[in-house]
């Protein structure tokens, strides 16, 4: 009985991690379907979304969930902004020359956030969390927020991508970029949006977790691992097995510490992505790689 | 003045040159097809007028201008349609999003066009909320078609459309590709299936070693023998 309470526990946490988990996922998982690259600086992009956020409600007294907004376009610019002064410049070179070099923009940003918001943990204004008691299962408020906002942005995702031109350009893109070519789909402009919704994406992931748990510099950094093991899960280019992907990984990773020290939990995920890799590399729902 | 002219050209993908001065030119109202071995270059010739290869030399033009190492997406404004010979639809999309995705240059409403590809391909209608990537061989090559047919062009470039198809398929995308001609759309295409393409063709020109072999009707190419022993397998 107290397993399954557990259990049951454990599982809200691994939501509400999955959900952090899947917004990063679908903006690795969309650039990676257009561009053919893994972007290393998106846990950053991550940082730089929940410190913008944190500052946007500091300076205007804004209610916290206002810094959703705020720190998504900020996050949406700052990659259009790398973009187009870092990656269009290479973008005919070698993946590998990209990847590298979005590790080293990881670094970049990662200063930037050390220079403008201090290297010392920071949090947002949650103020006291008392949880809803539901059959001896503690569900924190802001627990319920996290999904709900989740629900909403992946929503709103959908609907862009299935209702909108521009959208359904994006998945034509990453379905068959030579033949979105032959058709005329203006592709530097795809390439820009994409940034943009995956800079948004990665910010609303940021500042999720933001208000989970803490600000640090680094705090997208050492999400990063867990956030590709969920795009690779799902199926690399595959914005909707990105969400798949990200919440079993963030199930996986809490309900592991029924039995293993929490510490463990990014190697629960790694553990998965490298079985993944092994067994099944097109992931859940048929990817690019 | 011709709507396509393609004179001269050579050019390759980098390496040594597979074209080898071949000559194209296509007019309005006709069906205009390449045949010839593989290797010939046949499908490097498409690739060269829609702007995909460099030209190194030799000139493109449309409606007498120049566009010799065009965009694609300025051949697809002019009016220019291309359908490559595999990997030619989106397979994530619907066959409706596909269609779209063709229109996707054109302002305004792109509902008539889409009407006019489902009266061509009647299929398409019925399965228009079906993925692409989950239809037979037969049905894609009809959505590459259609994808193509979205803008509109004056002139349509097929490459290979029957190839993979069943006898059947075949002869009914030749009936497709001729209304398509009747609309008043110029087609240039390659094809493997040599005789029959050649015998609803207009004019044909065979290819070999990157350069013009024969040119001359369909019929007159079909009646030819030395094409025949040489080139359509006797």
């Amino acid at each position: 009985m107290d397993l399954l309470i557990d259990l049951i526990q454990l599982s809200v946490y691994g939501v509400v991690l999955g959900s952090v988990l899947a917004l990063g996922a679908i903006g690795v998982s969309m650039i990676f379907g257009i561009l053919r690259f893994a972007h290393f600086a998106h846990g950053d992009l991550m940082t730089i979304g929940a410190y913008v956020g944190l500052s946007f409600i500091m300076i205007t007294d804004a209610p916290i969930w206002w810094a959703l907004p705020a720190g998504m376009l900020g996050a949406a610019l700052t990659a259009l902004v790398v973009d187009q002064a870092v990656y269009k410049h290479i973008r005919r070179t070698q993946p590998v020359i990209l990847l590298i070099s979005s590790f080293g923009m990881a670094l970049v940003l990662r200063s930037i956030v050390q220079i403008v918001w201090g290297p010392s943990v920071q949090s947002y204004p949650t103020g006291i969390q008392r949880p809803w008691w539901v059959w001896e299962i503690a569900i924190v408020p802001t627990h319920i927020w996290i999904i709900l906002a989740t629900i909403v942005i992946v929503t709103a995702l959908h609907l862009f991508l299935t209702r909108t031109r521009i959208g359904k350009a994006m998945r034509a893109m990453s379905d068959n970029m030579d033949l979105a070519l032959v058709t005329g789909i203006p592709a530097e402009r795809v390439v820009m949006i994409t940034w943009l919704i995956g800079g948004a994406l990665a910010a609303g992931a940021g500042v999720l977790l933001g208000i989970d748990s803490r600000l640090t510099p680094t705090m997208g950094w050492n999400i990063l691992l867990p956030v590709f093991a969920a795009a690779i899960l799902g199926g690399i280019g595959r914005p909707y097995g990105a969400i798949a992907g990200g919440l079993v990984i963030g199930l996986a990773m809490e309900i592991s510490t029924l039995f293993l020290e929490p510490s463990y939990k990014p190697a629960v995920a790694f553990v998965i992505m490298v079985a993944v890799l092994i067994v099944r590399p097109q992931g859940i729902f048929k990817g690019a790689l | 003045m011709k709507l396509l002219e393609a004179n001269g050209i050579y050019g390759g993908y980098g390496g040594a040159d597979i074209l080898k001065g071949a000559t194209v030119q296509v007019d309005q109202d006709e069906i205009v097809v390449i045949v010839g071995p593989n290797g010939a270059g046949k499908s490097t010739m498409m690739k060269a007028v829609f702007g995909l290869l460099h030209v190194r030399q030799g000139e493109v033009l449309y409606k007498g201008k120049p566009i010799t190492n065009g965009k694609p997406e300025q051949m697809v404004r002019l009016g220019v349609a291309y359908v490559p010979q595999e990997k030619n639809v989106f397979p994530s999309l619907t066959v409706e999003e596909n269609l779209e995705m063709g229109a996707f240059l054109i302002r305004g409403d792109i509902r008539p066009r889409k009407e006019k590809v489902y009266e061509v391909f009647p299929k398409l209608r019925e399965r228009r909320k079906q993925q692409a990537g989950l239809m037979s061989g037969g049905e894609r090559q009809m959505v590459a078609m259609g994808r193509a047919l979205m803008i509109d062009p004056q002139l349509l470039m097929l490459d290979e459309p029957t190839a993979g198809l069943s006898p059947r398929l075949i002869d009914e995308t030749f009936e497709r590709i001729i209304r398509i001609r009747d609309l008043g759309i110029g087609v240039l295409m390659v094809e493997q299936n040599a005789k029959q393409a050649l015998a609803i063709a207009d004019r044909g020109y065979v290819l070999a070693t990157g350069t013009n072999r024969y040119e001359d009707t369909g019929p007159n190419l079909l009646a030819n023998r030395e094409v025949a022993e040489m080139f359509l397998g006797g």
